[in-house]
């Protein structure tokens, strides 16, 4: 397989930057913004029979985390494709 | 007396495990340090979730999350989310520069054997006080469950990690580790499900934990809240720590997780950068399956603890405990439950009849009624003893046993890696013999092996009476996220980072962190003195930004790094493109990218 283009490894790596800065911006808002931050806020709220700010602290941030990573592996193939990277 | 069911499983999974072994002999450096770096995604997830998993999340932290309640998520996030950190950031661009260590990163990336030795160091601090923990979490269960003295356990344990480990290598280690989960998620699961049941009416703990108290209508967690608070404990879903502090410890932990040589090497097993990213979020996934269920368990035991012992009529030991209960039972009082009885052998339940009156009375620091506290439980009884609380059958508490003796020896095998291909690999083949052949390094790697399997029993030996031990845990991931988590993270992201810039952060973030806990830990142990009170756990995380600021200020004022060097970091970054940069790599091949996990492409 030949190598990709210069422009294209740029374009690759500018776009993997931007991906992952989003998908940490979403890893932040979970766990330090909804688990800690805003946690009293949220625990005026309920999921089930749960405050929701102590849920995102103790079991719904692991599912996003969970999530965020599934979502890379997906977006960073897709990229991969787009832009003629081996992977 | 010696449960048979509790010798079944350890006889039969320990014997597994050295099958395992014969099975997975290592014949090069290769099979040695990555295990041939052909590992299928999904199996190395699983590898890393029993590698990551340790003795600490099995038997402690359901216990810790059921007395701290909210402030026991500082575990729950910081040791998932640092995986987050670890697929986005990490680990696909370290399998792409394609060597074999953490060390071997810093080294080439920064063209420098003093940064190399630099990062052998912080390599070698960070797993030996994280292996020490797990010797002592062996020593305990052999001990306390199998009826032998806490030296002749860890000699035991110590004997099985060395027979797969040293023959195995990485390969030996990542197949008995795969056997290692399935033994601990099964055993984890099992009681957790049953006790939902019980409690809840929903036997996915998960759901248990949001849902209602069985057969009302009153939610658990509030019903939990409630119970507490009544007995002058702070609310379950509340914590006193500062937001701070819980802020930071998170943090640490996350970065620190991410930072871990042992947690990184995993994913130099694997075939290609995608299957680096895959495998994270396997490995996420299986430990989720765990920490997912550590919160529920923590909140049920928590809950069942109450219900069952306080109040509850105490029965001296040796009298006839069927009879007095149902004397007790008659009279309209509560018996102490039978589980409480058997386990207060273990020393890990005390009682002490304060006020004479013969009834257990549990009692928080601000109970309502003045009554003082005269139950003292330890932690770790709450997942030990889960499986009698729930009722369950005898084979089903033995398995609990072998699944937390899995989750120890696991780590341990995992840190034994990291130490033995720091000595063989980074200091005596990349540093003071280069000319060593491929087979010189394969002995060199079982001797130092070898030498990690005795310095470890040892330091479970030593490490026995001292609380010590759980101490130093917190050393493992400040450091980790101090001294190794910027020079990586930076080595990728910037290509400008330089020789300079690397040593001053390693400094930087070793020297600061490590004076700060041991100067809380073992001078002066008052919170109130805290940086900003910030405490030992979650310091790492602020020195890890002083770190990265000293780092990137003398890059600065310094010389670019060599135009090689920046070549080979735009090579990491694109997958598929690595290529040999400088004298360094003549003698030394990156591991090129294998498709699908199978056979090499060259």
């Amino acid at each position: 397989m030949s190598e990709p283009s210069i422009e294209n490894q740029k374009a690759y790596w500018r776009s993997t930057v931007r991906l992952t800065i989003g998908l940490l911006f979403v890893w932040f808002l979970v766990s330090y913004g909804a688990g800690i931050l805003f946690r009293e806020a949220l625990d005026a709220f309920t999921i089930g029979k749960a405050p929701l700010g102590f849920w995102f602290a103790q079991n719904g941030s692991i599912y996003v985390f969970l999530l965020l990573i599934i979502v890379y592996c997906i977006q960073m193939t897709k990229l991969e494709k787009k832009y003629g990277i081996k992977g | 007396m010696v449960d048979p069911w509790t010798i079944f499983w350890v006889v039969l999974t320990f014997g597994l495990y050295i099958g395992i072994a014969i099975w997975a002999k290592a014949g090069s450096t290769e099979d040695f340090y990555v295990a041939g770096h052909d590992i299928h995604p999904t199996v190395n997830g699983m590898a890393t979730a029993a590698d990551w998993m340790s003795a600490a999340s099995f038997i402690s932290m359901a216990g810790l999350i059921a007395f701290l309640g909210y402030g026991g998520s500082v575990y729950l996030m910081g040791w998932t989310g640092g995986y987050v950190l670890l697929a986005l950031l990490l680990a696909p661009f370290l399998r792409e520069f394609g060597k074999f260590t953490v060390p071997d990163f810093v080294g080439d990336r920064y063209y420098s054997k003093m940064a190399r030795i630099i990062a052998v160091v912080c390599a070698l601090f960070v797993s030996f006080t994280y292996i020490a923990g797990q010797m002592k979490g062996v020593g305990v269960a052999f001990s306390g469950f199998l009826g032998v003295s806490y030296n002749v356990g860890i000699t035991v344990g110590m004997l099985i990690v060395f027979f797969y480990a040293v023959m195995g290598g990485m390969k030996g280690v990542t197949y008995t580790q795969v056997a290692q989960y399935v033994v601990l998620i099964f055993a984890y699961t099992v009681p957790a499900i049953f006790i939902s049941l019980t409690i809840t009416g929903n036997p996915i703990p998960q759901l248990g934990f949001v849902g209602n108290v069985a057969g009302s209508d009153i939610g658990m967690l509030d019903r939990l809240n409630t119970v507490v608070t009544d007995l002058g404990f702070t609310e379950y879903t509340s914590t006193t720590k500062s937001k701070l502090d819980v802020f930071c410890i998170t943090a640490a932990l996350m970065f620190g997780t991410a930072g871990l040589p042992h947690v990184i090497i995993r994913f130099f097993t694997v075939g290609s950068a995608r299957a680096a990213r895959k495998s994270a979020g396997w490995a996420l996934l299986f430990i989720a399956l765990l920490y997912t269920v550590a919160p529920a368990v923590g909140s049920f035991a928590r809950y069942n603890f109450i219900d069952t012992v306080n109040e509850a009529t105490y029965i001296a030991d040796g009298a006839d405990y069927a009879a007095e209960a149902a004397a007790i039972t008659a009279a309209g009082g509560k018996p102490v439950p039978e589980w409480y009885k058997g386990w207060e052998k273990t020393d890990l339940l005390q009682f002490e009849d304060k006020n004479g009156d013969g009834i257990m009375q549990y009692r928080g620091p601000n109970a309502p009624d003045g009554i003082e506290n005269e139950v003292v439980p330890n932690r770790d009884i709450f997942v030990l003893a889960n499986p009698q609380i729930a009722n369950l059958p005898a084979w089903v508490v033995g398995l609990v046993i072998a699944g937390g003796l899995a989750a120890a020896l696991s780590t341990a095998a995992g840190l034994l890696m990291v130490i033995s291909s720091a000595v063989s690999h980074d200091l005596m083949r990349r540093t003071f013999k280069p000319e060593m052949t491929d087979k010189e390094e394969l002995v060199w790697a079982r001797i130092a092996a070898s030498g990690a399997v005795l310095a470890a029993a040892i330091l479970g030996i030593v490490g026995k009476d001292s609380g010590y031990v759980a101490e130093v845990v917190a050393f493992a991931f400040g450091l980790a996220a101090a001294s190794l988590f910027p020079v990586i993270f930076l080595g990728i992201f910037w290509k400008r980072m330089n020789r300079e810039g690397a040593i001053a952060a390693m400094l930087v973030g070793l020297v600061t962190t490590l004076s700060y806990i041991y100067y809380f830990k073992f001078i002066n142990d008052d919170p109130s003195a805290w940086w900003f009170g910030v405490s030992p756990e979650g310091i790492g995380f602020v020195f890890m930004w002083l770190s990265t600021a000293v780092g990137v200020v003398t890059a600065f004022v310094t010389k670019a790094p060599p135009q090689e060097i920046q070549d080979l970091v735009q090579d990491i970054r694109i997958p598929g493109t690595r290529r040999l940069h400088g004298a360094a790599e003549g003698g030394m091949a990156p591991m090129p990218a294998t498709e699908g996990g199978t056979t090499p492409t060259q």
